[in-house]
Order: structure tokens, then sequence, then C-alpha cells
């Protein structure tokens, strides 16, 4: 999977513009990702491939179609020195796999081919052949992440 | 060890004696917030999941604000999805348009929201009830699906920042909005990020609720889980007769830990304003060269109230916009419009050459009723100057409190208030 890297302060316009927010289909979200950051975006990138940002990554509105976009444009990770905090909560309860890790994305250039064992906290970048560790999420997210999503774990805990 | 007042609040709303910084907890919540934009996604999350019931239809709100009255068939299918919703489960606190205002100008303004509670909303400026004593916090639209059915959300206690705010403000046009503008200014788009912003001292006499709710709104632009203000006399006298809550009041520790601390001083600030393309770039009004404008835009979540009206109309009164320019004015709410009204503010506008539009996020987002054409700049009250935030990706937002907005209407270019 390859890097995409972006800039510190990647906000959520820039992630999906409130323009096209009267329709939240999965398609017209794929259609506008990032589109003023890396045109075509989804045309663009192969199915898989990562976004590595800078600093504040999702900062701005607390549009679930953020992450959304993201996700169904083909992304499967995110790598940020840090995340704002209700894009972290949302790409969570989405199923949007995200890493805070500064280390990993300063190290990480445009390109750059990666590899990333969320079992063990380890992303390695093949091209050039280095590792970088993350801290998995704890106990409680895991949780919610092992539910699917945020409503399933809402659903099995009603059900008890 | 000490809690702050976000911490009391969130301890309470868990049905724990004390929380730390950094705790996982599942607190009770007492409003749960969405609108005609994430609303409609929490549904179907909610659906998707095979669920379909409300943990309470008293203490969820609805309203259809941001791309309404509906701009399009694609919008008005959005309002309809929570227009159904709230049919459906008989959801009180619904505003149908002609009820309907800007969300964080109306909750406030009919007593929706008050000191003590905790509130969740799906929407990033859902902190603006900070103002009013209440911890309260934006979300996206699962965490808001999940709370409309469980009436709970789980919540890292966040760490606290103190903001001592002194003096008594020099400058007659400087308001909330400079407060806020400066702060972000002095700790950057993340210099919050995940803490609680605790606004404490003297100069918080010399800020008015409506300065206040400005304050709180803004505090996600650098960041913040929340903001939040001690509930004065100036505070309760404002919620009295109006929340239709009970009031509880929290007060932080005196050995609350702070990971640090701020002062701003009323007496020495300026008018901010913020430069293209981040909340963050601010300037004092004295240190801003000429710069021309096309488009003066006075509303939103920010500064849509009853004050940032009057301040408008003061400034507007027997003058006329400057050629070419459009000086778009939007109250936040019906009540705010009325008001306007009834105090010749709209008048004063049309006389000058604006416009007034009913209540709507409209322009602020990009939405409608203002877009932006490339190579076009906008000064404007609303809270995010972000690329492509009004319209085209290549337009500009400056930001601005209420009379500096006014003021440069009427000359065409970023102008102190002081010289017109």
């Amino acid at each position: 999977m390859k890097a995409w890297k972006v800039g510190n302060n990647i906000d959520t316009d820039l992630i999906i513009a409130a323009r096209y927010l009267n329709d939240a289909s999965d398609e017209n979200m794929r259609a506008h990702c990032m589109q003023d950051v890396i045109p075509d975006y989804a045309n663009t990138i192969a199915p898989g491939d990562v976004l590595v940002a800078g600093k504040n990554f999702g900062c701005g509105s607390s549009r679930e179609h953020a992450p959304i976009a993201i996700k169904v444009a083909g992304t499967s990770c995110v790598i940020a020195e840090s995340f704002a905090r209700i894009f972290y909560r949302n790409a969570i309860n989405i199923g949007l796999r995200i890493i805070e890790s500064p280390e990993a994305a300063q190290a990480i250039d445009q390109g750059d081919e990666l590899d990333i064992d969320y079992d063990n906290g380890v992303i390695k970048n093949l091209t050039k052949n280095e590792t970088y560790t993350f801290e998995k999420f704890p106990d409680f997210i895991q949780h919610l992440v092992a539910a699917g999503n945020l409503l399933n774990y809402v659903k099995e805990k009603e059900n008890k | 060890m000490g809690m702050t007042m976000t911490q009391k609040i969130i301890a309470a709303h868990a049905g724990l004696p004390e929380v730390h910084a950094g705790q996982l907890v599942t607190a009770k919540v007492d409003m749960v917030l969405s609108n005609d934009i994430t609303g409609p996604v929490a549904i179907r999350e909610m659906h998707k999941a095979g669920l379909n019931s409300v943990f309470d239809k008293n203490k969820i709100a609805m309203v259809p604000d941001h791309f309404s009255p509906a701009k399009d068939i694609k919008s008005a299918e959005q309002c309809k999805a929570i227009r159904d919703f709230a049919k459906e489960h008989e959801i009180t606190h619904y505003y149908e348009v002609g009820k309907m205002g800007v969300e964080h100008c109306l909750l406030p303004e009919q007593g929706v929201v008050g000191a003590g509670q905790l509130i969740i909303g799906a929407d990033s400026h859902t902190c603006t009830y900070g103002a009013v004593g209440a911890f309260s916090t934006g979300m996206g639209s699962t965490d808001i699906a999940a709370a409309m059915v469980s009436g709970e959300t789980w919540l890292k206690v966040p760490e606290a920042i103190k903001v001592v705010v002194t003096g008594a403000p020099s400058n007659k046009y400087v308001s909330g909005k400079d407060v806020i503008l400066k702060l972000i200014g002095m700790i950057g788009v993340d210099g919050a990020l995940y803490k609680s912003l605790e606004f404490v001292g003297d100069g918080l006499a010399h800020i008015s609720m409506d300065g206040r709710l400005t304050i709180a709104n803004m505090a996600i632009e650098c960041g913040a889980k929340n903001g939040i203000f001690p509930v004065d006399d100036i505070c309760q006298a404002y919620l009295k007769d109006r929340f239709e809550g009970e009031m509880h009041i929290y007060e932080a520790d005196a050995d609350a830990e702070y990971v640090q601390s701020i002062t701003i001083d009323l007496a020495t600030l300026e008018p901010q304003v913020a430069f293209p393309h981040l909340p963050s770039n601010t300037h004092a009004i004295g240190d801003i060269d000429k710069i021309a404008i096309d488009q003066v835009v006075i509303g939103s979540c920010t500064n849509g109230r009853i004050e940032d009206m009057r301040v408008a109309g003061e400034i507007l009164k027997g003058k006329k916009v400057a050629p070419y320019l459009r000086l778009i004015v939007i109250p936040g709410t019906q009540d705010v419009y009325e008001q306007c009204m009834k105090e010749g503010i709209t008048q004063t506008i049309l006389d000058a050459g604006g416009v007034v539009s009913t209540p709507t996020c409209g322009p602020c987002l990009g939405g409608y009723m203002g877009i932006l054409a490339k190579g076009e700049r906008a000064l404007s009250t609303t809270n995010r100057n972000f690329i492509g935030r009004m319209g085209d990706p290549e337009s500009e937002i400056y930001l601005c409190n209420p009379a500096v907005a006014a003021a440069s209407a009427i000359t065409g270019y970023i102008t102190n208030p002081e010289e017109v």
C-alpha cells in the first residue's frame, strides 16, 4: 500500500466540502473526497492506500461524512501526527482505521510503500526499510471496534 | 486532587464521586442535538443497526438550519428525514421553519440548555453551551444516534487549560469575538486539542451572555473539547425565567489541576481579524493594511444574536454600503429577527443597502445565500475561514466581530470601526 502525504490542519471542508453535504450517499462522498487537496482522489489512489498527514488532521466540523468519504474512497488507514478529536471519534465509530504516530507521520514520504500490522502495532516502511511502532487502542475502544461499530455495541448492550 | 468545572459535571453524569483527566467514562446525557446535515446520517445509522427508539423524546433536539429553508431537492429530502423522525417519535424540541433558528443561537435563547447539563450534539459548535455553565461538546452522527437510543455516551475526561480574562475593555468595539480570536491566535488551531477551556477572571464581568456564547462557540477552533464559564450573576440572570430545566451550579475546586494558564487582558485588547485560511491567523485591527472586500456576512451561530445585530445597526445607521459590495445580515433566530424589526435595525440595514435573511447557517459553510466566486474576498462574523469554506476554493475569508464587519461594509475594505 502506497502513502499519500498531506500537510498540517487538513480540515473537514478539505476532506469533504459542505457544499456536497446535501447528499450523504457513498457515491457522492467518493466523488468529492479530498478534491481540493488531491484532485480525483478516489480514482487516483489504489484501493488500500494510506493517507499520511501532519498535525490536527480532520479539524473543523463534526461531519461524519469526512471519515466516511475517506473510507469509501478506498483508503485503508490514516496515519497522522495528531487528529482533531471529533474526527478521531468518528473514524473509530464508522470503522476507519487511524494511527496517531508523529514518528511515522514525519518519516514517511509521498509514495513510500507501507505494510501495517494492526495486531502488533507496527508500520513497516518497505521503501525506506524502517519500522515504526504505534500504541494500540485501549480495551474500551477495542470492544467497540470488535462489535463492528458503535451502534452494534449499543445494541449488544441493550439486549443484555 | 481537585476537579475542574468540566470534570465535576462529567463525574455527576457518570455517577462517580470523582473523575480524573484521561479516565474513560460512560455518562448520561441531558440533551442530544442534531441538524439537517447530521441528523439524517444518525437516523440512517440507527435504522441500519435495526434500532428505532429514543430514550427520551424531551431530551432530543433537532433543528433544520444548515440548508434550510431547503436550498434544493436533496436538502429538502434531508430536512424531511428529520421532520419525519421528529413526527414519528414526537420529539419535543423539533423546530420547523418559522420557529427554527441557527441551532446554537436558538437552544440557549429558548431555555432548552442550561447550567450543569451534559449536552452532546452532531455539530462541532455544540461547545457553545459552555457559556451557560453546561458541559457540551460536538460529536459525529453515529455517536448521536447511539445517545438518542441509549441516553448515554462515552467520554474521555479532558485535561484543562485555564483562560484568565482580566481588566475592562478600553475599546468600545471589543467583544467576545475578539477574546476568542486572540486566544486562538495565541495557542493555534490545535492549541487546546482534547482539552477543556475553563474561562475565569474579573474580566468576565464585562462580557455579556451573547459575548460568552460567541467565545464558547469557537472553543472548537483551537481543538478544544469544550469551553466553559462560571455560572455567575450574569449567567443566572440570563437563565432565570428562561431555562426550562433545573439549574445545577458547579464550581472548580481550588486545587483543580490545569495544564496551562493563559491570561487575556481586555484593557489592551483590540478588535481582531483572522486572515485566510485558519482562524489562528489573527491580526489586531490597528496592524492591518487596506484589504478590499467583496462581501460582508453578519450572522451565524457565532455572531447572530441581538447584541451583534445592535452593534451592526448602530454603525450602519445613516450610512451606505460601498458600491459593488454585498452586505448580508442573518439574524440567528426568529426572536432575534423580530427584535431587529422592533428596534429599527432591519430598516437601518435596508436603508444602508444591505439584505436581511431569514435565519439559516447558509453562507457560513458555503451552503447558499451568499456563495463566493473565484478570487472573491469576504469579511465575515462566522467561525471558519478554511479554504473553500464559503464557496470557490480560490476565494478568501477574513473573520471578525460585527462592528468591524459593519464598518468595513461601508468603506469596502477592512476597517477599524472607530474610523467610520
